[in-house]
């Protein structure tokens, strides 16, 4: 597990989220480790404890990652340092789930 | 440290001495219950059903009153039924026999009410306490452990701290003979492919797939998806924004071992290893499964903390974060948030559980025992009649 520096935590190299260990607001500088490498995202949105944002621009219709594992998709473009959640992604199972498999 | 447990005529083995008052249908519930309150040594659960039920149901909500009374946590069972409901006492006290228990039933219509069933039942329970009182502990094996895992009011930190340390616990305990069930269908839903990825053979995979897609199946005969409910309201205030993002977290309490086998909804496994059980998401309802299915302890693992537990087995909770532990202490007994805050590794928080997890085996009272808290519900997959 990462350093308690860390404002947030990147699972799998592969995940475009990061989920935020504490409280981070509003363009606050969040300091992740992406495998071995440290990289700094300028939060663009407060984003509360545990709550997810993004490492990277995710299209309207892309894949969110997570666990290095699809969680869902975007329903609107994301800007790197987004607050990810309801709001702009969406699961891709349920209605649809079949088409999926 | 040894585990020391009640060895059962079946050869599984308890790590308590209960003896269950149980009711077959909602209407003897009352009367099962005041019996217990009566007799020191017992427990009751409360039944949701019992009547009024399709063919499939009667099946389930029969095997699953069968084999809770079979879990070896169980050392003799009082079965109390009403006398005209489709799940009958006799019946159930019939088939109970066959785990080698002692067993006796009343009917509330044949004994003549509830003053004379509550008079009976006081006497045949405590009977069965005196006959069960001297039943020792002797030496037994990690290889008799079958520790339930399960998860409820769930955060986004679950799946980094409680779920993963829990998952490092079950590694240690499957590498020792043990025996772990994992449940809640509907919450494999997103990561059922690397769950069936991960069983020991093609034919267990695809059982999994199968249950996984029944459950799907079954929600749309309603015109009804999955966000309906999944994640709860609950999970996405926590941050849990997709059912995917829910189960992938959800999954790594069963740790890295394959899967050995996929039951039924309180079917007793007969592999040893990681096991599935169908069951759906809503803890209450699975944890009674989990008893059934033989499970004799559980580790609970939650994000907004839940007073949940059951009379039958020790459910040890474990939140996955600090400001969570401070908030509902009473009810939890350990906490997995020191992950997320560095001081603490997965490995040494699994060595924690595991440690947690022998120590209330051997008697050690978890804080839903010093509680009280007993919650049980069974579950219904077609239409009351």
């Amino acid at each position: 597990m990462q350093s308690a520096k860390m404002s947030a935590i990147v699972i799998n190299e592969a995940d475009n989220v990061a989920t935020a260990v504490k409280q981070l607001t509003s363009g606050a500088q969040a300091k992740v480790m992406i495998g071995n490498r440290e990289e700094t995202i300028t939060l663009r949105d407060d984003v509360p404890f545990l709550h997810k944002f993004a490492l990277k621009g995710i299209a309207k219709g892309e894949v969110v990652t997570k666990y290095g594992q699809p969680i869902g998709e975007a329903t609107t473009p994301i800007k790197k340092g987004e607050h990810v959640h309801s709001h702009n992604m969406r699961s891709r199972r349920g209605l649809t789930s079949t088409k999926n498999r | 440290m040894t585990l020391r447990g009640f060895r059962r005529p079946d050869g599984r083995v308890g790590f308590r001495n209960h003896v269950l008052i149980l009711p077959t249908v909602t209407c003897s519930n009352i009367v099962a219950q005041k019996i217990s309150d009566a007799v020191p040594g017992t427990i009751s659960i409360s039944n949701n059903t019992g009547c009024g039920l399709l063919a499939g149901d009667m099946e389930l909500v029969s095997r699953t009153l069968i084999n809770t009374a079979g879990n070896p946590n169980v050392a003799a069972t009082l079965v109390v039924g009403l006398g005209c409901e489709s799940v009958s006492a006799e019946q159930t006290a019939s088939s109970i026999k066959k785990f080698g228990k002692p067993v006796e039933f009343l009917s509330i219509q044949k004994s003549g009410g509830t003053i004379k069933t509550l008079k009976k039942g006081i006497a045949l329970a405590t009977k069965l306490v005196q006959q069960v009182n001297d039943i020792p502990r002797e030496p037994v094996a990690i290889s008799d452990l079958v520790l339930a895992v399960e998860c409820g009011g769930s955060d986004p930190a679950s799946g980094l701290s409680a779920n993963v340390a829990l998952g490092s616990a079950v590694d240690k305990i499957i590498d020792r003979g043990g025996s772990t069930v994992i449940s809640e269908t509907d919450e494999f839903v997103g990561a059922e492919m690397i769950a069936a990825a991960n069983c020991r053979d093609k034919a267990t995979g695809k059982k999994l797939l199968q249950m996984v897609h029944r459950f799907e199946k079954h929600i749309r005969m309603y015109g009804a998806d999955l966000s309906n409910g999944q994640p709860s309201r609950g999970n996405i205030l926590a941050g849990l924004t997709t059912i995917e993002e829910k189960s992938l977290g959800c999954a790594r309490k069963i740790g890295t071992r394959p899967l050995v086998q996929v039951v039924e909804f309180g079917e007793i496994p007969t592999e040893k290893g990681p096991v599935f059980m169908d069951s759906p998401g809503f803890d209450l309802t699975s944890v009674s499964g989990l008893v059934a299915s033989g499970c004799q302890v559980m580790v609970f693992t939650t994000g907004m903390g839940t007073p949940l537990g059951n009379g039958i087995i020790p459910v040890i909770k474990i939140i996955s974060n600090t400001p969570g532990y401070r908030r509902m202490k009473d009810d939890l007994d350990m906490n997995a948030g020191t992950i997320l805050e560095g001081t603490e590794t997965i490995e040494q928080v699994g060595e924690r559980i595991y440690t947690k997890i022998l120590r209330v085996c051997n008697g050690q009272k978890t804080k839903t025992e010093i509680l009280g808290e007993n919650q049980f519900c069974i579950w219904q997959t077609q239409a009351q009649l």
